[in-house]
């Protein structure tokens, strides 16, 4: 009874329409960015390589290669009311639940095999 | 106005605020209560409304108990004795809900804590234990010296030691109310508070004030 209060809870505040993807998909996460008193939509593309959670604590985890090489990891809740959108972009296939073996590989090996 | 009331703990999750940061919560049955008793000064030496919680079968509820519950017209499982503003803004049979608080206010919150056993020093109270290195053996969580020597020649009272640890009364202050849903008699409480999920536990307006 108890558990099904919660889980009625955390629902009010989930989104209803969030797109079905993966660990190894590329997806393209909108961010609202408040920046002093005006808001906009920053956008952030990479490779999903974890996914953790459940209800209304379910986050994922993106990795994208920014200028120089540098790889950046950001973490999202997909309930959050800050995040504006997730877009795929590309299906990834992949073996594995948690992609962090990425964080060791650069350029052609850290390719994902895309999925059909 | 009463100042607290009884409830049951339902669980923590976790909400957002306007600004879209999380903020941890536990949701709280609070009420309906109702009044089974008034206690006032002429007759008790003191002022207090005694409320009950939780509808209980006859056969739960003893004789002189039941006895006790028929001004209320109700069989209620639990009881406590709550303050008030004035006591005489209260009758027995009186109904009342979460609505008493606000969103917003601070609230203190007393539960029972989880029973976790005989547990030693280290776990109990927070004791270093000893080294664990230098040819020592069976020392790691020892307690160390508890006393001085024939020189007060006892142990003083209240040493910490080891002991049967969790399972008293725990008040956790100053919570804030994030929302109140009345339609389930549903509080949410920022941050965690004492006891079990499905535990009973008692809510009042803040001591330290709002």
């Amino acid at each position: 009874m108890s558990q099904q209060i919660l889980a009625e809870i955390e629902r009010r505040q989930m989104k209803e329409n969030v797109p079905d993807f993966d660990v190894g998909d590329t997806v393209r996460v909108g961010v609202r960015v408040v920046e002093g008193n005006r808001e906009r939509v920053q956008e952030f593309e990479g490779v999903v390589i974890r996914k953790r959670g459940s209800g209304i604590n379910e986050n994922f985890t993106v990795r994208r290669i920014a200028s120089h090489g540098i790889g950046v990891e950001r973490t999202f809740l997909v309930h959050a009311p800050r995040l504006d959108s997730i877009q795929l972009v590309r299906r990834g296939k992949v073996r594995r639940a948690r992609l962090f073996y990425l964080r060791g590989l650069t350029g052609k090996a850290a390719r994902i095999k895309e999925r059909r | 106005m009463i100042e607290g009331l009884l409830g049951r703990k339902i669980g923590m999750t976790q909400t957002f605020d306007p600004t879209g940061r999380v903020i941890p919560v536990t949701v709280i049955e609070v009420g309906p209560c109702v009044v089974t008793q008034i206690r006032t000064t002429e007759r008790d030496g003191y002022d207090a409304v005694q409320v009950g919680y939780q509808e209980a079968k006859a056969k739960s509820l003893t004789k002189p108990e039941q006895g006790h519950l028929r001004g209320a017209g109700r069989l209620l499982r639990h009881l406590r004795e709550f303050g008030a503003d004035n006591v005489a803004d209260h009758n027995v049979g009186d109904v009342l809900t979460v609505e008493i608080f606000q969103a917003g206010q601070r609230v203190d919150v007393i539960g029972t804590s989880k029973g976790r056993g005989f547990q030693g020093v280290v776990k109990r109270h927070g004791f270093g234990g000893g080294p664990r290195t230098h040819g020592q053996s069976d020392r790691q969580r020892a307690p160390g010296s508890i006393g001085a020597g024939t020189d007060p020649g006892h142990l003083w009272k209240n040493t910490r030691m080891a002991g049967r640890m969790g399972n008293r009364r725990v008040t956790a202050q100053n919570l804030t109310v994030v929302e109140i849903i009345p339609e389930r008699n549903l509080m949410l409480v920022r941050g965690s508070v004492p006891g079990a999920n499905n535990g009973l536990i008692m809510v009042r307006r803040s001591v330290k004030g709002s």
